[in-house]
């Protein structure tokens, strides 16, 4: 495939939605390099930070400026792509989801693993790990999603890894005798 | 290492993903998982003052020598990395069990150094399960095993991290997933990835057609000592980029059937190629390989892995017969500085380790050396 730009051959691939519409830019690396569009797989958080946040940096209301346990400044992550500490992801929350969205293609929710504590100490203590009814059905709900893709693109393997899945996080759900049954073994 | 009656490695045999068998061998040299765990209460490593990273330290020791780990037989070595030479924490990177960025101390900020308390827990004799403590996050398991084992070494990292959950509590968001220091390894804190060996592809010119169907799947594309090391000797390492949002077996997934299988396809295809076509030329650059490393005087770490991985592609296709893809792998490592001194059983400056690589190469490949298989 050659380059949108010149004559080179196109290594660069990059596909954003704008408003709803789909964009496709094929470029060489010069060429994209000029775009200001990360060479490599993957753009650092560095480059994410630079290029997304500070774009957005005039809509960006001026809150949550330091975490209250850490007292990391927001600028601060800015500069080291680094958090302070685990209650950062609150504190920053509503700067670093768009951040996030755009570094894990578009995912907005944890699926999959879950510490086990999830299972113990009943009902109570699960819900305080993994959260309550509403942030079960959004991950049922991200899981079936990823399930009608599999089923579409004909992966069967991974169709039936996401059943796996989605029957676990169902059994998670709280009801009468919700004991250890998140993960295969009992506790020692 | 700080304890001298401790567990130690043996530097030339055990490791298991030395061993240059599995599956699709021939083109996949390695499988690696590694998760990234905090714990709750704590500051991430970053942000930690020296005495809350001794703590977490102190905490996260103790579990993973409490609970052991590795299987049975297995011994757990501890190495308190704060207390170790250059030379050893240089050894470890070497033999993939942990970052550069963990034997200096430095964290991506540009804070700490080698004095920081941090650590290291490898399971013996195989090494194929170690855990970093106080990395760029508390915890970063890795289980590591030869050729194309995905499945198997997640089994054995999320038992691993089951295990050390007993004892350990995690810092865990229902939205994020588990909270990591840099929010690229958010959610599932899983990083799957694969050490590939495509000289064939290189030769022929396809490794921006791997390159690009890679990151078109957002796996990223590394060398040998994997973040910012450059492809030295056709070895390239492919890993998923994200962590959020599918379950760990779906990223696993991605990389085993959707584009493993195709790069491998590719490689194989091109490997055919050249013995179909251009059988004089793959010969002959193999062989010029080998009588390189059997005539050398004065070889660099990056010459070495040229030449090897020229070998190793000699080997895999047939046209050298009495070497052990075994061999080549063990002569892959001992080439590295920090292993080239400890098997010569001295420090060398550059000039005398390029001699003294050379010669090593040279003797286990002679004709009657340990590397060649005896005819009979
Ligand atoms: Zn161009
Ligand atoms: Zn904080």
């Amino acid at each position: 495939m050659k380059c949108d730009q010149c004559e080179q051959e196109a290594t660069v691939h990059e596909v954003t939605i704008k408003s709803g519409k789909k964009v496709e830019k094929h470029l060489c690396e010069a060429c994209a390099k000029k775009q200001g569009i990360a060479v490599q797989a993957g753009m650092p958080i560095q480059e994410l930070l630079n290029k997304y946040v500070l774009a957005q940096a005039g809509t960006t209301p001026a809150k949550a400026a330091a975490c209250p346990s850490c007292s990391l400044a927001y600028t601060e992550f800015r500069q080291h792509g680094l958090l302070g500490c685990p209650d950062c992801y609150k504190a920053f929350e509503g700067l670093l989801g768009p951040l996030l969205e755009r570094a894990h293609e578009g995912a907005t929710h944890h699926v999959g693993k879950s510490p086990r504590r999830a299972g113990r100490g009943g009902e109570a203590g699960a819900e305080s790990i993994t959260g309550g009814p509403k942030e079960r059905a959004e991950r049922l709900s991200i899981l079936q999603k990823q399930l009608d893709q599999a089923v579409r693109a004909e992966q069967y393997e991974k169709a039936a890894k996401l059943r796996d899945e989605i029957r676990r996080e169902a059994e998670s759900a709280p009801p009468p005798a919700a004991k250890a049954r998140r993960r295969k073994e009992p506790e020692a | 290492m700080n304890e001298p009656g401790g567990p130690r490695p043996v530097y030339e045999a055990g490791t298991e993903w030395l061993r240059g068998d599995g599956d699709a061998a021939d083109v996949v040299m390695s499988s690696r998982a590694r998760l990234a765990r905090n714990l709750a209460g704590f500051p991430f490593v970053s942000r930690a003052t020296r005495e809350q990273r001794q703590r977490v330290l102190d905490l996260c020791r103790s579990r993973l020598l409490a609970g052991g780990f590795g299987g049975p037989g297995a011994q757990v070595m501890w190495v308190d990395l704060a207390e170790s030479p250059t030379i050893e924490r240089t050894l470890l990177v070497e033999r993939h069990l942990m970052s550069q960025q963990h034997s200096r101390g430095k964290q991506s900020s540009g804070s700490g150094g080698a004095e920081e308390p941090r650590g290291l827990a490898v399971a013996l004799p195989d090494e194929r399960l170690s855990v970093m403590v106080n990395e760029e996050d508390h915890l970063r398991l890795q289980c590591i095993r030869s050729g194309l084992a995905l499945e198997a070494v997640w089994a054995e990292i999320d038992a691993l991290d089951d295990s050390l959950e007993q004892g350990l509590e995690y810092a865990y968001s229902p939205r994020w997933g588990y909270l990591t220091g840099c929010p690229t390894n958010v959610g599932s804190g899983a990083r799957f990835s694969v050490m590939l060996h495509l000289p064939a592809l290189r030769m022929i010119g396809n490794i921006e057609k791997v390159k690009r169907a890679a990151a078109d799947m957002s796996l990223a594309v590394r060398g040998f000592y994997g973040e910012g090391s450059d492809a030295a000797g056709d070895f390239y390492q492919i890993s998923n980029q994200t962590t959020l949002g599918k379950p760990e077996q779906v990223l696993l997934d991605n990389l085993q059937r959707e584009i493993l299988p195709k790069v491998i396809e590719y490689e194989r295809m091109a490997r055919k190629t050249l013995i179909d076509k251009r059988r004089l030329q793959l010969e002959d650059q193999v062989c010029r390989a080998v009588g390189l490393l059997g005539a050398a005087r004065l070889l660099t770490t990056e010459e070495s892995m040229q030449l090897l991985s020229q070998l190793r592609l000699g080997v895999v296709t047939g046209i050298i017969s009495d070497v052990e893809p075994k061999v080549v792998n063990q002569l892959m490592l001992l080439a590295q500085p920090a292993h080239l001194q400890r098997v010569i059983g001295r420090e060398m400056d550059q000039e005398h380790r390029r001699a003294a690589r050379a010669e090593l190469i040279r003797s286990r490949l002679s004709r009657d050396g340990n590397g060649r298989v005896p005819k009979g």
